[in-house]
């Protein structure tokens, strides 16, 4: 008979340790010698909220940022200065069922960096990353902001505040830089002016939002991209009080729905009105919608348009083409219907295309052996997966 | 077959849980109306520390003669454990999945022996 003492192991809350949490997928980073691959998470989060104070410092208008730094020192009740979204809407740990999504309050004794860039560090270090590509959390709802001029400041304020206190923390952290697309101008000044950001891999649009991706005024924007060679994002969200997404009364029916449905109208629109003939060299990435959505449109779109085709002329070839050319990230990979998922990934070239992603710490994220684990994928399709894809798209530095 | 012992059944509150390791595995031991449950820290999804997370009771909606909801309520009967990575719930005296039965965890026999509580591992 063996007797057991005091249990290394302990329930888990938000003040558990990010390595605590996560010390399965080590073990499975171990077993797996994941230390043999190159593995990328092009889509992780860190909560920017966190650090608001901070980032209305950033602020350029002088009288708005002294608006937020009261706001910031003397409001209670709100949440942080400026951002629109959903409020109290946040229903995603569960009811508490999943700590880590609600709050991460665990201890960081470093102060020679940025807290967010230590928890990142920790989930690299468990998940066995080389790179971690991080994304804000409320700003994703930025673009349903009733005043386009707040998105230019905030975006404008977290891009600096990402090129002075994030990035420069650890070289392995990457980062999209936001642009204010509710203001076409705005946008591309924010290109002009976070091109060279070092640790900046690119740009990204969050999708939730209702300004049509294929209007006149984003030309410049999209040909300023192109000519520098800068990969254009485009980052799913929700926005409940959307007409449609306000029938569903259960958030899992409102989230299953709206984090597919903002990039379907984004891509319907940004392929049949010929933005990849228009930029062909414009390298477009699809993010956080998971995968079951691509076979859908393809086939939608393709069927369509072979009995409309005057609709869309700028098109030479079938819209499933187009799609094909483009990368997605695997997160949230929807694994429960394994026949559909193999077909999914020829059907997207898969080992070419996506990109693995994580989304950690939201509630639905995925440890790199949702990859590693598929049995149809060949030796390299993996490693393509995991990394290499992303090292090429990305253009990040062998490790 | 080896056993563990777990800790004196006495200082076992109800619904209380311990987690022990040895030699790598790590196992949740609970206690449910009385009764004794073990199963392997490792969720049926994707591997998850599923003895590590809350313990809530089976939620269900309550449904009135005419079909309509009456809305939600905590199981009386039901008690679940949550894996505290993506919220799988298994009901904690069979450790079946609440949304698909076919899932599972790995189930331990526990004993009860002179106020002792052993796990056959």
């Amino acid at each position: 008979m063996k007797e057991v003492h005091e249990s290394p192991i302990k329930p888990i809350d938000v003040y558990t340790d990010t390595r605590d949490i996560l010390a399965h997928a080590k073990r499975q980073a171990d077993a797996n010698k994941y230390e043999d691959y190159l593995i990328v998470d092009v889509d992780s989060h860190h909560t920017e909220t966190n650090s608001w104070h901070e980032i209305i410092e950033y602020i350029e208008d002088p009288v708005i940022r002294a608006q937020a730094q009261e706001y910031q020192q003397s409001r209670t009740g709100g949440p942080p200065y400026g951002l629109s979204g959903d409020f109290g809407l946040k229903y995603q740990g569960v009811g508490g069922r999943i700590p880590h999504n609600d709050n991460r309050l665990e201890t960081v004794e470093e102060k020679d960096v940025h807290r967010d860039v230590v928890l990142t560090r920790r989930a690299m270090e468990s998940f066995g990353l080389d790179y971690m590509v991080v994304f804000p959390t409320p700003m994703l709802f930025l673009g349903t902001h009733p005043q386009p001029e707040m998105e230019v400041l905030l975006g404008r304020a977290y891009n600096r505040w990402l090129e002075e206190r994030l990035l420069p923390g650890d070289e392995r952290i990457k980062s999209f830089m936001y642009l204010p697309f509710n203001d076409p101008e705005a946008a591309l000044r924010t290109v002009e002016d976070f091109s060279e950001v070092k640790g900046s891999v690119g740009f990204t649009i969050t999708s939730a939002r209702y300004k049509p991706v294929h209007h006149n005024q984003y030309m410049k924007l999209y040909a300023a991209l192109e000519e520098r060679g800068m990969p254009l994002c485009f980052h799913a969200g929700y926005y409940w009080q959307d007409s449609s997404m306000s029938l569903l009364n259960r958030f899992i029916g409102m989230h299953a729905l709206a984090f597919v449905l903002c990039n379907l109208v984004h891509m319907t629109n940004w392929v049949l009105n010929g933005l990849p003939e228009r930029f062909p060299k414009l390298k477009t990435i699809w993010l956080e919608s998971g995968l079951a959505w691509i076979p859908f449109l393809m086939q939608r779109l393709d069927h369509e348009y072979l009995m409309r085709t005057s609709e869309a002329p700028l098109l030479r070839k079938l819209p499933s083409e187009y799609m094909r050319e483009m990368y997605y990230t695997s997160q949230p990979m929807e694994t429960d219907h394994p026949k559909a998922l193999e077909l999914t990934f020829e059907m997207i070239h898969a080992e070419t295309q996506l990109l693995y992603s994580s989304d950690w710490p939201h509630w639905d994220f995925d440890p790199p052996s949702v990859i590693f684990d598929l049995p149809f994928l060949s030796e390299q399709g993996k490693r393509n997966i995991l990394g290499e894809n992303a090292r090429r798209l990305l253009k990040l530095d062998e490790r | 077959m080896s056993e563990l012992f777990v800790g004196r059944e006495e200082d076992f509150e109800e619904q209380d849980r311990r987690l022990i390791v040895q030699d790598g595995l790590e196992i949740g031991v609970f206690r449910v109306n009385g009764a004794f449950y073990a199963y392997q820290n490792q969720c049926a999804h994707r591997g998850g520390p599923v003895c590590q997370g809350k313990i809530l009771n089976k939620v269900e909606e309550v449904l009135n003669e005419d079909k309509t909801s009456r809305g939600l309520q905590f199981s009386k009967e039901h008690l679940h454990i949550i894996c505290p990575w993506h919220g799988f719930e298994y009901d904690l005296r069979d450790g079946v999945n609440a949304g698909n039965r076919r899932l599972h965890l790995k189930k331990y026999e526990v004993e009860v022996r002179k106020g002792g509580v052993y796990v056959l591992i």
